[in-house]
């Protein structure tokens, strides 16, 4: 069964919120990880990581460099996702 | 030009005894002990079953998201000096004149060993990218140094426990030659953990009184049988005098001087002729242009071990000679317990407040005074020093022979 966008973005919720303490009502599909959401690329780095072990998807490093926003993200993993 | 002069504005610590400066001085003062039976699993089963934890989680006064991303020696440093630089009126200066440094015994051990944990149990992937910055050991110094926007140079002298001590030295150095007006300086620890303290056992540096931890750390007391391990930190702000009386900046106390030597006898044994110590207060009594008869207290590095204090004792003995029967020795660790890399760091706060409070600290637990300990020792209660102006001395040692002797004098205006 694929992954649906309400899933993925409230799983992408929880990991930001233990990653980076943020408020998950200001997560939002447009909100960006490095302005927004105070995720910087070490921070990034686990939020990848969490984020391949809860959807068991592979997210290559040249994917994790063009993921400005939690909606890019949230993306890769539906497409890519089983 | 005549030197630049040094005079301490800010205080803040987090230690066995207290949370903040006020309340590890009040219990220093009280004879407190810090040290305590560890509750940790591993402890249980270990050689050694104590240890002195700081008396305030990180925790209780730091958010989640952040410690995560803290070594816990780093936590230690922000929170000691997050309460310094507050204590010094957060003073609004061109930061590239302002400098940070901050030692450590160790660094991030805690985080190294953890995360080899995770690398074992988990896989590569699974260590955390913040391993690297967490376990180095200019972490805690790198941390501050960010948070304040130092730019006058962030640094870490590593010199084992001698370390905290090292570092306000340096500090005292960055403004007297001008690279820096103030200097957020100190040392801390965070090292109890089962690896570290199965290597001090196995050296048999560790007491071992494990059916009484409170009477285990007991500097000069005839039945003394190693440190006991202590966690946490101290931090200072120093500051150049006139720089601080422009703003009108409350001073606690001048710092007046250094020596430093090393050994050049054992990696972990003190020599015991001492030496080394006594060519350390020499030199910085040279440095300080101190007058003898100015020094009444002396905050000892006496950790408890049987050869060290009496070593130390000799040597300080040696160094000041007949004048040493007027000077009133403390040897908090009694209370501490051996903060490693953070000792000379809250040991300097402890000069700094004797001086300021013409008050010297007492020293527990001393049953029965080893008769080869010939120092006046402030025993039990603490004890009202001279008024007018006095001066005091910090002595460390680390093992690898590194001998710091740091000299200051109360601040009269």
């Amino acid at each position: 069964m694929a992954l649906s966008q309400d899933v993925v973005l409230a799983g992408i919720k929880e990991i930001v919120v233990e990653v980076a303490g943020i408020d998950a009502g200001l997560i939002a599909m447009d909100k960006k990880f490095t302005d927004d959401l105070d995720v910087d690329s070490l921070s990034m780095v686990e939020v990848v990581v969490a984020a391949e072990e809860k959807f068991g998807v592979k997210i290559p490093d040249d994917e994790v460099t063009k993921m400005a926003t939690v909606g890019d993200a949230v993306n890769f993993i539906v497409a890519n996702g089983k | 030009m005549s030197r630049r002069r040094v005079v301490v504005t800010g205080l803040g610590a987090t230690t066995p005894l207290g949370g903040d400066v006020a309340s590890t001085w009040a219990n220093l003062l009280a004879g407190k002990c810090g040290v305590r039976k560890l509750e940790d699993e591993w402890a249980q089963e270990a050689s050694v079953t104590f240890a002195a934890r700081v008396a305030v989680e990180p925790s209780e006064v730091m958010e989640r998201v952040e410690m995560r991303r803290l070594d816990r020696s780093e936590q230690f440093a922000l929170i000691a000096s997050r309460e310094a630089w507050k204590d010094a009126g957060e003073p609004d200066i061109d930061k590239e004149r302002l400098g940070v440094v901050i030692a450590s015994g160790i660094g991030g051990v805690i985080t190294l060993l953890d995360q080899y944990d995770v690398l074992n149990n988990k896989g590569a992937r699974m260590v955390s990218p913040h391993t690297v910055p967490m376990l180095m050991p200019n972490g805690p110094a790198a941390n501050v140094g960010l948070e304040l926007q130092a730019k006058a140079g962030v640094h870490t002298p590593v010199s084992a426990c001698a370390s905290g001590a090292e570092a306000v030295g340096y500090a005292l150095e960055m403004i007297r030659n001008d690279r820096a007006d103030v200097v957020v300086t100190g040392g801390v620890e965070a090292a109890i953990h089962q690896l570290p303290m199965a290597g001090f056992a196995s050296m048999k540096a560790l007491s071992t009184r494990n059916d009484d931890p409170a009477k285990a750390s007991r500097p000069y007391d005839k039945d003394r049988d190693g440190f006991v391990l202590g966690e946490g930190g101290g931090v200072l702000v120093l500051e150049e005098l006139e720089h601080a009386k422009a703003r009108g900046a409350k001073i606690y106390a001048e710092v007046m001087g250094q020596g430093l030597t090393s050994d050049g006898y054992h990696i972990a044994a003190p020599d015991p002729e001492g030496a080394g110590v006594t060519r350390a207060v020499k030199f910085a009594l040279r440095d300080s242009g101190v007058d003898l008869s100015e020094i009444v207290h002396l905050n000892a590095h006496a950790t408890s071990t049987p050869a060290g204090d009496v070593a130390e004792a000799n040597a300080l003995a040696s160094a000041l000679g007949t004048h040493i029967s007027h000077v009133a020795v403390s040897a908090t660790k009694s209370m501490t317990g051996h903060l490693l890399g953070g000792a000379g760091a809250i040991e300097s706060i402890f000069c700094v407040l004797a001086m300021h409070h013409h008050k010297a600290p007492p020293t527990i637990n001393i049953d029965n005074l080893d008769e080869a300990v010939t120092v006046d020792v402030v025993r039990d209660k603490p004890r009202d020093l001279p008024a007018g102006q006095i001066a005091c001395i910090n002595d460390s040692f680390g093992f690898g022979g590194h001998n710091v002797v740091l000299i200051f004098r109360s601040y009269e205006g």
